[in-house]
């Protein structure tokens, strides 16, 4: 059975400015993530990641080339379109949680519901779905808590139930674990371990190789080009993978 | 996103800055209050108007001296008397047309009926016409004749709350009452008839006017005929042109005064003239509110995209999160534009419940009737409403706007 490729990106590029003040963030990038694949992306600042991880998650479009996300080109998508792919398909972790401050716990993992097109769906399915996801990362007694009264460590746990609640097929982790200590750090790498196992495909930029090594394959940037990208060891993809992609 | 989340979300975020949110609707308040309370008196004096023109009965012409030429200012008022009695009956004899003519002259007395004392009430002298010109209609017993009038008899009919006052529920006609110092008696009561611009007439005695000359008006008026008056009132009956009436009324007059007409020594209105005069008043006074309804209308609404601008750009992180979270454009714009909105509805309905309140109290304790209108009140509710989504419009959609990237690095 043949891998379904969740990201495929053909000669992407994307350029900020006009005329000799033209900048190439991206230039020329082919890349194809894997269903259930565990990607870490590297490289110094300025090589071009974040501006690939927010093409890859819907947040800007490339100026040249094309992006399918799960087989569909999106790079031709309008910004409501758009929003709807992040909401549906993607769920983000950020190095600075990005949580609503004031609002608690569950409301902030509520709020990708509220945006979901989904009429059916009343308060107390929302409410039964965001706390499961906060049962799930392990803050099933810190539902009430808001951003300001949670660790941080707990905070980017609560930011992971919120990029869980709609489903979504792929995590983009930008730096996850940037802002918290190595134990806190660990943990997060955890969870997001076990989300992989459990069949999500994720996508992590980050500079600390040790994080890096979680993922089954490691992406190097430099100058908006991929410089390598190899699987990690033993900690590398199946054999089946593999074969695939050869 | 359906309506009560986005409702849910905007409420959130307003309450979050109360004092704020309540300064920012101050504009909406103000504007939506004038609306109302302009309202409420225009319709007050209309309706006020209204009830005077039944009050007076119509196709009234009201002659009067015109003080600023002849009459009392002249050097030799012998002359050019002035208005005087003769001059109504002058009308009545030789104009065809007319249905009535009725002089008025009043004074003030002291009234005593037994143990009752009523200090310095109105006494109107008039004449046989007057129930007819005036629609007053009697009670009991009956209105005085010309002939009485003629004999200067000591009668008087009452108005109704005075009736009341003296005699209570006790027959009234055949009573004798002492007024000054003349003793009068009552031949008939009148039905109640009500406040009549600022006069009650139903606390007034009504006399013959030669009874008002002789007794209670100084000496040097002590006469009759001839005597000056302040005032005729003429009704005209309605299938004659008022405009003929008033033109033979001024040519008749300016003979017997021995003056040109352009240089009359009375004065002509009629009662639509009168009307005319206290709406181009209202008219004014309600201009000036619409004015202030309007500004204020506006300035709360550029209150309220200033204030949405200023929160689009406290929030822009906000902003970013929820649209990283999938929130569209139209999302963040509605979220907005409800914000705005909201602000204006519940401004809006302070600003009604301000407006009826102002009404009222100017019902109550200013010299404006005031009548609220349910229209105005669903239409200053519709102007807030308009104002907050065609001010809330640019800031929502400079929020839906935003560059998710930008808007996430924000601090």
């Amino acid at each position: 059975m043949p891998l379904k490729s969740t990201i495929l990106m053909q000669q992407l590029v994307k350029t900020y400015g006009h005329g000799e003040a033209q900048i190439k963030a991206l230039d020329g990038i082919d890349l194809e993530v894997y269903e259930n694949e565990f990607v870490a992306i590297m490289g110094p600042s300025g090589s071009g990641k974040s501006t690939l991880m927010n093409i890859i998650g819907c947040l800007d479009r490339p100026t040249a080339g094309s992006y399918l996300l799960a087989e569909e080109d999106i790079s031709k998508y309008n910004k409501n379109q758009l929003a709807l792919i992040r909401n549906k398909h993607i769920g983000f972790v950020f190095q600075s949680y990005n949580l609503l401050p004031n609002v608690s716990a569950l409301e902030n993992v509520i709020l990708p519901l509220i945006y979901s097109r989904e009429p059916s769906m009343d308060r107390a399915s929302m409410v039964q779905k965001a706390r499961t996801c906060l049962e799930s990362v392990g803050l099933g007694d810190r539902l009430h808590h808001t951003p300001q009264e949670l660790s941080g460590g707990q905070a980017q746990r609560v930011a992971i139930a919120r990029a869980l609640v709609n489903d979504p097929m792929l995590i983009l982790a930008d730096e996850p674990t940037g802002n918290l200590d190595s134990r806190s750090g660990l943990e997060i790498m955890d969870i997001l371990k076990d989300l992989n196992l459990h069949g999500r495909t994720i996508l992590l930029v980050t500079h600390d190789e040790k994080i890096a090594s979680y993922a089954h394959r490691i992406i190097h940037l430099k100058d908006g080009k991929i410089e390598k990208d190899v699987p990690n060891g033993s900690n590398s993809l199946s054999e089946e993978v593999k074969d695939a992609r050869r | 996103m359906r309506a009560d989340k986005v409702l849910l979300i905007a409420w959130r975020g307003l309450s979050k800055n109360k004092t704020r949110s309540l300064l920012t609707m101050l504009g909406v308040i103000i504007g939506v209050a004038a609306v109302i309370i302009m309202i409420a008196i225009s319709s007050g004096t209309e309706k006020e108007i209204e009830e005077q023109i039944t009050g007076l009965g119509s196709n009234l012409i009201f002659i009067t001296q015109n003080f600023s030429r002849g009459g009392f200012s002249r050097g030799a008022p012998e002359q050019s008397g002035g208005l005087v009695y003769d001059d109504a009956f002058a009308i009545a004899d030789h104009i065809p047309g007319i249905t009535g003519v009725v002089v008025e002259q009043d004074s003030n007395e002291d009234i005593k009926y037994g143990s009752i004392n009523l200090e310095s009430v109105s006494i109107l002298g008039t004449t046989a016409d007057f129930p007819t010109v005036r629609d007053m209609q009697l009670s009991s017993g009956r209105y005085f004749t010309e002939e009485e009038i003629q004999r200067k008899q000591k009668v008087a009919v009452l108005g109704a709350k005075l009736a009341k006052e003296l005699f209570g529920d006790a027959p009234v006609v055949g009573q004798t009452i002492s007024v000054g110092n003349v003793k009068l008696v009552v031949i008939g009561v009148f039905k109640e008839k009500g406040l009549i611009g600022n006069i009650d007439f139903d606390m007034r005695v009504y006399v013959p006017i030669s009874v008002v000359f002789q007794k209670f008006t100084p000496s040097m008026f002590a006469r009759v005929m001839g005597d000056r008056v302040r005032m005729i009132y003429v009704k005209v009956n309605p299938e004659y042109a008022l405009e003929d009436i008033i033109l033979q009324i001024e040519l008749l007059l300016a003979k017997r005064h021995g003056v040109r007409r352009d240089e009359a020594d009375f004065l002509i209105t009629t009662q639509q003239d009168i009307i005319a005069t206290r709406e181009a008043t209202t008219e004014a006074f309600r201009n000036l509110l619409a004015w202030v309804a309007a500004v204020s209308l506006i300035v709360g609404g550029i209150g309220i995209m200033n204030i949405m601008l200023v929160s689009v750009t406290e929030r822009t992180r906000e902003i970013g999160i929820r649209q990283a979270v999938g929130a569209s454009p139209n999302d963040i714009r509605w979220q907005f534009l409800t914000e705005a909105l909201l602000l204006s509805l519940v401004g809006g309905l302070i600003g009604v419940a301000t407006g009826v309140g102002g009404a009222w109290l100017f019902n109550q304790f200013g010299q404006m009737r005031t009548v609220i209108l349910p229209q105005s009140i669903l239409l200053a509710f519709g102007s807030a409403a308009a104002v907050g989504i065609f001010f809330g419009y640019y800031p929502a959609n400079r929020a839906s706007q935003l560059d998710p990237i930008e808007a996430l690095r924000h601090e």
